[in-house]
């Protein structure tokens, strides 16, 4: 019977049904971090149980390391001991650790990829909700809990309910100024933030066929932000080639050999799907939040909602976020002052997204009164990004150029915002005080549209914008 | 493991849609290594925007001290898969929490530490949260065996599937054990993978 990928993935690793009622499901990669896993750790030793396949489990560290000044100890004495604890556990239980020395540390789910570790076909779990961005490779990911974090160490099982699939086929060309962000925010936009609960995404048609890795990567990261905790895009040539050579990936004829069965587990043809939503590839704008969850966004020139204009059940929401944000119903994004600009996280953090903001700011300035920070997502975009010399670009403009790390994505490290600043971020999640500051307001866009507000000073339209020239000479 | 049959006790309720994890539990107190004390920082910044406004947070609310019951809007904790935000509120003193809906992840982690979560519809829960504000010692009583909610003489079905009832009716929420159970058929399943994963040889 012709099946989707999910479900090929999910048949070949379901152990069997559990007196619960739910499924075993093996997992063939657990990627570990600093945050979600101590307590897990903890557990784990209090109940005499180890680590089942420290050949399958991988750490790193990303969300408390701080991107400016990285010395141990660090200044923050918890930042410290998270670190602490996760290299002891590492060692007690002989898992590999990407640490800040290892020139591989970098942000979970960048350093996944690029090091070959994420492969098509496999089942991933990791203590991040942003796991689904594995996707992108035709694999299926899970974010999870401390608890199950505990389970795939003790037992690289978990106990789960098998999700639904919706198709999501976005066709024709994207306009110029659209990125794979945009799609993404259009999308969750369409659907809501709940529209993904109890689905998979599979994500597919031949915009997202023709897209980068990099850019399949952005799309799959944010499906937990429309509610779907997996998002996936079924493996092609595209995938391979990115996978070709990767330190973890399979060499010589084991790789061949891999490829014939990751092709094998894309999804049929005539696989029957859950649902199936279209998408037209034009109908797409730069897209660009202005509210307190990922689906309350608008094209860059289009107008917020008013709360006289919209339908009952939505109103309270609507009212809330406007408040918060200083915002007043049915006007317009474009030329919002910002304070701050971050470049960087799991959603846009990688090298082609530091090119397209690059080629913007290349020869301008940052206004006077903005802050701006770029945070490659690892070690090795960092040094790739030097290399192509993107941070002197960066920082000739009068951007930061940071370490690898999470930094104001979430907050957990110093780099956040203060009081009221509102901030450009490519990121993926703009709830209130998600950037540290409880009153800080943050507007999810594009790399590319960041860079342009950090120059213009305010939310502009990359179409249509135009930057003044930088007087020659000094 | 222990088997949950019921939840009694006050309620309290949470307005609101799309309540996400960064407000149940703010980041910046993930920054540990244990989840103890995540109580005292439970929807804090919440609390105090609500503060700074002249409102009082139903968590601050004296009457609502001691609630077992968190009544709650739709897709209650999306956003992060930090087990910190259940944990915060059971530590609070929630044992059960009814929604309109929840987000995917967090629904899984209260399993997960044996916080019971039902489902009603808006309408009902509307009523209930109106009830739970003027009546604040109004017992209420979310039975799993017969899957109802009840609120003095009034009872309403809830929604929780089969296995999620089972779960807290078996006491297998926390399915570690289970797992490790007939770990031969485990060891089975990863034998027959057919991962060429080149891991092995990587030397990075």
């Amino acid at each position: 019977m012709a099946r989707t990928l999910f479900q090929k993935v999910w048949d070949l690793h379901a152990v069997r049904t559990l007196p619960n009622g739910q499924t075993q499901l093996y997992i063939g990669l657990h990627l570990v971090h600093e945050v979600t896993s101590p307590q897990a750790f903890a557990e784990l030793r209090e109940r005499g149980w180890t680590v089942k396949a420290p050949h399958r489990t991988f750490a790193t560290i990303d969300h408390i390391v701080p991107t400016a000044a990285q010395a141990r100890p660090f200044a923050d004495l918890m930042a410290e001991s998270m670190t602490a604890a996760l290299e002891r556990n590492c060692r007690d239980y002989g898992i590999r650790f990407f640490d800040l020395a290892s020139g591989a540390q970098g942000i979970v789910h960048v350093i996944g990829p690029e090091m070959g570790l994420t492969q098509p076909g496999m089942t991933i779990a990791c203590g991040d909700s942003h796991t689904s961005t594995h996707g992108a490779f035709g694999a299926i990911a899970f974010g999870i809990g401390t608890s199950q974090v505990r389970d795939v160490l003790a037992t690289q099982t978990m106990s789960i309910s098998p999700l639904k699939v919706r198709r999501i086929e976005v066709n024709g060309q994207l306009r110029p100024g659209v990125f794979a962000k945009d799609v993404i925010l259009h999308i969750i936009g369409k659907l809501g933030v709940k529209g993904g609960t109890g689905y998979a995404y599979e994500y597919a048609g031949d915009t997202i066929h023709r897209m980068s890795m990099d850019e399949r990567m952005t799309i799959c990261n944010m499906s937990i932000e429309g509610g779907a905790r997996v998002g996936y895009v079924n493996p092609d040539e595209t995938t391979f080639e990115y996978l070709r050579d990767r330190p973890y990936a399979p060499q010589g004829a084991d790789f061949d050999r891999a490829v014939a069965w990751w092709k094998s587990m894309a999804s049929d043809p005539d696989a029957v799907y859950d649902d199936v939503v279209r998408i037209d590839a034009a109908d797409i704008a730069p897209t660009v939040t202005w509210g307190i969850n990922p689906g309350q966004s608008v094209p860059v020139d289009g107008r917020l909602p008013h709360p006289d204009e919209v339908p009952d059940s939505e109103r309270a929401g609507i009212v809330e976020a406007l408040e918060f944000m200083g915002f007043d119903g049915g006007l317009r994004v474009l030329g919002t002052k910002i304070d701050v600009a971050f470049i960087g996280s799991c959603t846009n953090g990688r090298l082609s997204d530091l090119r397209e903001a690059a080629q913007v700011v290349a020869g301008h300035k940052v206004a006077p009164h903005v802050r701006a920070l770029v945070v490659p997502g690892s070690q090795k975009v960092a040094a790739a990004a030097e290399r192509e010399g993107l941070d002197r670009i960066f920082q000739e403009a009068g951007f930061e150029w940071r370490r690898a790390g999470c930094s104001m994505c979430l907050a957990m490290n110093p780099d956040r915002l203060s009081g009221r600043e509102v901030c450009a971020s490519s990121s993926n999640r703009n709830f209130k005080g998600r950037q540290g500051s409880p009153t800080g307001r943050t507007l999810l866009m594009s790399p590319a549209m960041v860079a342009a507000a950090a120059i213009a000073g305010e939310v502009v339209d990359i179409r249509t914008w135009k930057p003044e020239a930088v007087p020659a000479l000094a | 493991m222990s088997k949950i049959e019921e939840v009694r006790g006050r309620a309290v309720p949470v307005h609101g849609d799309d309540i996400d994890t960064d407000r149940i539990i703010p980041a910046r107190f993930l920054k540990t290594i244990t989840f103890e004390g995540l109580e005292q920082h439970v929807f804090e910044d919440d609390r105090l925007e609500a503060k700074a406004q002249g409102r009082v947070h139903p968590f601050d609310e004296p009457k609502h001290q001691g609630a077992t019951i968190l009544l709650a809007g739709a897709n209650f904790g999306c956003g992060s898969s930090r087990e910190h935000a259940p944990q915060a509120i059971k530590r609070w003193g929630i044992r059960a929490i009814i929604a309109e809906s929840f987000a995917e992840i967090f629904f899984g982690n209260s399993l997960m530490i044996g916080m019971a979560c039902a489902t009603l519809p808006a309408d009902q829960l509307q009523q209930l949260m109106a009830l739970a504000e003027e009546q604040p010692d109004l017992e209420f009583r979310l039975d799993i065996h017969e899957r109802t909610l009840s609120a003095g003489d009034r009872v309403v079905p809830v929604t929780m599937t089969d296995a999620v009832r089972s779960a807290l009716l078996s006491g297998n929420w926390d399915a570690t054990a289970l797992l490790l159970d007939r770990y031969e058929e485990v060891e089975a399943t990863a034998a027959r993978l057919p991962y060429i994963s080149g891991w092995d040889r990587a030397a990075v």
